[in-house]
């Protein structure tokens, strides 16, 4: 479904990813795991089309499309939750769903839905008339997910949705995404809580510094010294 | 249900009839001076609505706002006036004048559109410029626009052989020029709140409130960051192109100097202090700002009357009061003086 060749990703002078393959196949949910500034956000961003790579291709559903523009990216069924969630604070939560399904245009259908994540979380639909930046931060990730499902994608892109949230919402925030995953929406979740994403994805990529070190199903890298050394917190100190 | 919507209707209707009775009672209390007055603050609750769809519905900073009021009055002056012989008819000089506008709110949208906030507010302060210096200056070699002379004896507005110019009479009563320019200039605000109201919800509106707040979550929503941009300074800059072109008709002159940056200013100035993104709130800046300035005009006679001299000049003070007023508003109500009203958390009263 997505196939990345070499890519790579410059800022002024400076590489952020130094030419990286992936590919994920359609259903599947590939975690993409490392530390900060290793490049996991540049490379999503890429994909989603906020970036321009410096080199490298991005292919999806066998079309080239590493020079296409993001809104076209979203016609194609792809959908991002960016990092920091990327909500818009002052539109209404219900705005913000509305929002999601800006490029459909089957109006009765989409109403439908927004009412169906109503029901789904029921936490936004007491507050469906509030502005979006007056909620918490978990209600916000919640949000900005249940806001790229309403565009119906095909391969949804998280970036931290973890970030900055209590363990308990945390926890609200991955089940939520699991039953996506179970939908059959093909996930690529960048995450730094390595645990989590392996706990949820079925396949995982390691990054470091702009390259990636590390491929594996999520089983084979839970056990993997490296990673249970860098990322998991065992054996010793992170390097 | 019928009851209410009853109610609502008679409302409207009740304040339709006082704003059409208001220019006879203005005139009567206050003099034809405040009519005139009236007029030019209908005026600027046009430009102010027009400026609200860039500033407060895009969020784009837009200081060279009067550049596009500049382009429709021109338009207006030259389709209408000696200055070129011709005399073309209203009904197609103003959407020429909405469209010129349009085109140059695409003209300076296009290369700006990766600047945001303060950056952008410099380029089009610079834009706003050039276009006042253009127009000082398209008298030679050949002479288009009479330089800082301006263009005289511009048409009244005029819809075949009614003429806004002349007074009329209907069922007994006297229509003078100011009532006719107040009733046009008022069915024309009408028009452009309804058009204000409409986009704000639509999805184009929506998609422009998204940009707005963030803009690269916007281009992951799909929106197409860079056409809704130029639509938000096209549209904007129509208005603007429009009151334009009455303004024009309504003074009969226009030079360039009604169009300085100071004029940008102050209809960002109403926007802000109303409420900026909100509608009622802009045009409550509008009328405001338009109108107190101008009781200023008593502090001289009265201050004559008291001490037998004028100690502090009118015009000095105007910008002095106006200052305070901006430090006062922006630490006292910062989000205007009356902002939308917004539900927040402490309604539901319940954390995350």
């Amino acid at each position: 479904m997505l196939d990345i060749q070499s890519l790579q990703i410059h800022y002024g002078g400076i590489a952020a990813v130094k030419g990286i393959n992936l590919s994920i196949a359609r259903g599947e949910q590939v975690a993409l795991i490392g530390a900060n500034g290793a490049g996991k956000s540049s490379t999503l961003n890429a994909i989603a089309g906020l970036l321009k790579p410096h080199a490298g291709q991005i292919s999806y559903n066998n079309q080239d499309i590493t020079t296409l523009a993001a809104h076209r990216r979203v016609t194609l069924g792809m959908a991002l939750v960016p990092e920091g969630r990327g909500i818009f604070p002052r539109l209404t939560v219900a705005e913000n769903l509305a929002m999601g399904a800006y490029c459909r245009n089957d109006t009765q259908v989409i109403a439908q839905d927004i009412q169906k994540t109503f029901a789904q979380f029921p936490r936004l639909a007491e507050r469906r008339l509030q502005l979006a930046g007056t909620l918490s931060g978990g209600e916000q990730q919640l949000l900005a997910i249940a806001r790229a499902l309403l565009s119906k994608p095909q391969l949804l892109l998280l970036d931290e949705p973890s970030m900055g949230l209590a363990p308990l919402m945390i926890q609200t925030i991955f089940e939520a995404i699991k039953t996506v995953a179970q939908s059959g929406v093909t996930l690529l979740l960048v995450e730094q809580n390595a645990r989590l994403a392996l706990e949820t994805c079925s396949r995982a990529y390691v990054m470091e510094s702009g390259q990636i070190v590390l491929a594996d199903t999520a089983q084979v890298l839970l056990d993997h010294p490296r990673v249970r050394q860098a990322y998991l917190g065992e054996m010793g100190e992170p390097t | 249900m019928t009851g209410l919507r009853y109610a609502s209707w008679s409302r409207q209707l009740l304040i339709i009839s006082a704003l059409i009775v208001a220019p006879f009672a203005i005139e009567m209390l206050l003099g034809r001076s405040w009519l005139r007055i009236t007029d030019v603050a209908l005026l600027y609750v046009m430009l102010a609505l027009g400026l609200n769809i860039v500033v407060g519905f895009a969020g784009l900073l837009d200081l060279g706002y009067i550049a596009f009021f500049a382009v429709g009055a021109y338009s207006y002056a030259l389709l209408a006036s000696p200055q070129l012989a011709i005399h073309a008819p209203v009904l197609v000089i103003i959407p020429v004048g909405a469209a010129l506008a349009a085109l140059f709110g695409i003209a300076l949208g296009a290369p700006t559109l990766r600047l945001r906030g303060d950056y952008l507010a410099i380029v089009t302060l610079g834009f706003g410029e050039i276009i006042r210096v253009l127009l000082n200056n398209l008298n030679r070699p050949i002479n288009i626009t009479n330089g800082p002379q301006g263009i005289t004896r511009i048409d009244p507005l005029h819809i075949s052989q009614f003429s806004f110019g002349h007074s009329h009479s209907l069922g007994g009563i006297t229509f003078t020029p100011l009532h006719q320019y107040y009733l046009i200039f008022l069915a024309f605000v009408l028009i452009t709140i309804l058009i204000s109201v409409r986009l704000e919800h639509s999805r184009i509106g929506r998609a422009w409130r998204a940009i707005r707040d963030d803009e690269l979550a916007a281009q992951a929503m799909g929106i197409h960051t860079r056409n809704l941009k130029l639509l938000a300074f096209a549209m904007g800059a129509s208005f603007g192109g429009v009151a334009g072109c009455l303004f024009a008709s309504f003074q009969g002159f226009i030079s360039p100097e009604s169009f300085q940056l100071i004029d940008s200013v102050m209809i960002l100035c109403m926007v802000v202090l109303g409420g900026i993104g909100h509608i009622g709130g802009v045009i409550l800046g509008a009328l405001l700002l338009t109108i107190l300035p101008e009781t200023l005009r008593y502090i001289g006679p009265l201050q004559q009357q008291i001490f037998g001299t004028v100690y502090i000049d009118p015009a000095d003070l105007r910008m002095l009061l106006f200052g305070l007023a901006l430090v006062l508003m922006m630490l006292l109500r910062p989000r205007g003086l009356w902002p939308k009203r917004q539900l927040t958390g402490q309604l539901t009263n319940r954390g995350g």
